[in-house]
């Protein structure tokens, strides 16, 4: 789960995510946090890292089959790359509109997928590039600077 | 200050070293070695979560004493309004001021009051454009200094706005000088504090240089004598001035109440693990719609707080009586409640930011972190994960932690003990079976 790249000098964190599995929801993105604490990263940094990993962890839980989520972090930066196997995005730019969702409505219930995930991820990053194959699936791509 | 000063600490020959209070630190700051427990002082939040759980009474409170009052020519006692829950309604608040004086101090000023003045500065605070929400309450010193710690990106949300006691003493020491034609050095100041967190602050102050307290007193210390006093019954002359709404800050709620935030999106939060669990969500801005978080390290507020004595849903209910009788009261009589403040009784002047205070981080070079955190996660997955703490760390990731740290080593693991014991009985065993071709006779 756990590598260190010796010559890049890079810890990579790789987690599968399984759909609707809401009770490990958030452990993947807080493990990132830790880890990037322990490595002294400044709070802004981590709490922008910390959110899009939470709302890129959350999208994969909510709307997808499964997906596996990876963390690079390096000196200089950390790029977070998600790819999930799901239905995928069929307008993105209706996605990536502030309060729009297609979240089913047991899941909303619970508080979650109110259509602010995409848009969050797009603001707390340096680097954001989304790629989405209707029945396919999506991947996402996200770096932030330290 | 670089030292850290905590008042939390170790009766070293109560202890067992059983790991009750180490799996309980919210911090992970206890560790046992050589068969006693061992706080990390840079970790420590004061929270007193320790003292609490301790079945052999192993961890102690450094407060200050009632002989300490000899060293000034004259003393305040500061008493919070969780020193009034710790008696029935029976005593009266003007009966418990007056046997604060009786104690030794030459004057009483309720905390309460601080709080009043606290809260309607929080009201103000809050109809300020461009505050960031929710808004976090800096009251319990614990909490700020988790905040300091573990959620340094919350900073920014904490009320910058001194603790109730801090306000209370900065009236004081202004008001004695003035009337007594003191120095303001000579004028001691005394907190009676339900909690170490309280104590720690006077030492180490929090969003300012100098606390305007000379010392805190636990009111576990002086509840005996306090006890015998009221028991004989005292013709009280000291008249209490806050209202209820001070009083009320003793009880999870209380604070935001006093603020006026009944009817708005705030949240009470008390319980040092449930508070760490909601500034995680606040972290992830899960909670964007709450205008205030109100939190409290201990369950049930400071009523629940480490130095005090009665249980705490007694003390609670003491309080509640005691608050809706004093509200009745007042009503009656006309009195209202403060209705005004002034800017220097907050000591704006002084206030300094709060620090981030990254002691999570594994080394100050951030290529020997990762090379240390790689180490970690390696032995985090030999490690069996059944978080015994018999190794004296809390957790097998703590172990795995300590181990990239240098200051652990696999063995101290029993279950790797025991793996390193078993192939070295089988490597003996094989050595054992293994003939000089001189003697073996099945050979050749
Ligand atoms: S006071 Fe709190 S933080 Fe300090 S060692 Fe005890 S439990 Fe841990
Ligand atoms: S809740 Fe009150 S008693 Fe408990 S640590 Fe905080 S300030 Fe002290």
């Amino acid at each position: 789960m756990v590598e260190v790249n010796k010559e890049e000098k890079e810890i990579i964190l790789k987690f599968t995510l399984q759909g609707l599995d809401f009770e490990t929801a958030g452990e993947a993105s807080g493990k990132i946090k830790r880890v990037l604490q322990q490595l002294g990263v400044g709070s802004d940094v981590i709490r922008r890292i910390a959110i899009s990993a939470y709302e890129g962890e959350m999208n994969v839980i909510i709307h997808a089959v499964r997906g596996v989520m990876q963390a690079v972090i390096s000196p200089v930066c950390t790029s977070i790359t998600l790819d999930d196997e799901g239905p995928g995005i069929g307008d993105i730019e209706l996605a990536m509109r502030e309060g729009y969702s297609t979240a089913p409505d047991y899941v909303r219930e619970m508080g979650f997928g109110a259509g602010m995930g995409l848009p969050n991820m797009m603001r707390c990053t340096d680097k954001f590039e989304i790629q989405s194959k209707l029945g396919v699936g999506t991947k996402i791509r996200m770096i932030i600077f330290h | 200050m670089n030292e850290y000063f905590h008042s939390v600490r170790l009766i070293a020959d109560r202890c067992k070293g059983c790991v009750i209070c180490a799996k309980r630190c919210p911090m992970e700051a206890i560790r046992i070695r050589g068969g006693k427990a061992q706080i990390t002082e840079s970790r420590c939040i004061d929270c007193g979560e320790c003292i609490r759980r301790c079945p052999n009474h192993a961890k102690t409170v450094v407060t200050d004493d009632l002989k300490n009052l000899a060293d000034y020519r004259f003393n305040i006692a500061l008493p919070a309004p969780t020193l009034y829950a710790q008696f029935g309604i029976t005593t009266r608040i003007d009966e418990i001021l007056f046997g604060l004086t009786q104690l030794g101090f030459d004057k009483v000023f309720e905390v309460a009051r601080g709080a009043e003045i606290v809260s309607l500065a929080i009201k103000d605070y809050l109809k300020r454009p461009g505050i960031k929400r929710p808004v976090i309450s800096s009251a319990c010193p614990a909490v700020v200094r988790l905040i300091q710690i573990k959620f340094p990106e919350l900073i920014d949300y904490l009320v910058p706005i001194d603790a109730p006691v801090e306000v209370a003493a900065r009236v004081m020491r202004a008001k004695a000088s003035r009337e007594q034609n003191l120095n303001p050095e000579d004028i001691g100041i005394w907190f009676i504090t339900p909690c170490p967190a309280k104590m720690t602050s006077v030492k180490q102050p929090l969003g300012s240089e100098k606390s305007n307290i000379t010392g805190a007193i636990g009111i576990s210390r002086i509840y005996g004598e306090l006890f015998k006093l009221l028991q004989g019954g005292l013709t009280a002359d000291t008249r209490r001035h806050s209202s209820w709404i001070g009083v009320n800050w003793a009880v999870a709620g209380g604070e935001s109440s006093a603020v006026g935030m009944e009817n708005m999106n705030r949240l009470v939060v008390h319980g040092i693990h449930s508070v760490s669990d909601v500034l995680e969500q606040i972290a992830l801005g899960r909670l964007n719609g709450i205008d205030y978080v109100e939190t409290l390290a201990c369950a049930g507020g400071c009523i629940g707080g480490p130095l005090t004595v009665q249980n705490r849903f007694v003390a609670e209910y003491n309080l509640q009586q005691r608050a809706r009788k004093m509200q009745q009261e007042d009503i009656a009589i006309g009195r209202k409640p403060l209705q005004e403040y002034k800017e220097s009784e907050l000591g704006v002047n002084e206030r300094r930011a709060i620090e981030p205070r990254p002691i999570m981080r594994l080394d100050e070079d951030i290529c020997k972190a990762m090379y240390k955190v790689e180490v970690m996660e390696k032995m985090l997955q030999q490690l069996p994960g059944l978080d015994c703490g018999s190794c004296g760390s809390p957790t097998c990731k703590a172990l795995a932690e300590d181990i990239a740290q240098g200051v652990a080593s696999e063995t101290d693991c029993v279950f790797k003990l025991r793996e390193r014991v078993r192939d070295l009985a089988q490597e003996m065993k094989a050595l054992a079976e293994k003939m000089p071709p001189s003697l073996d006779k099945d050979s050749s």
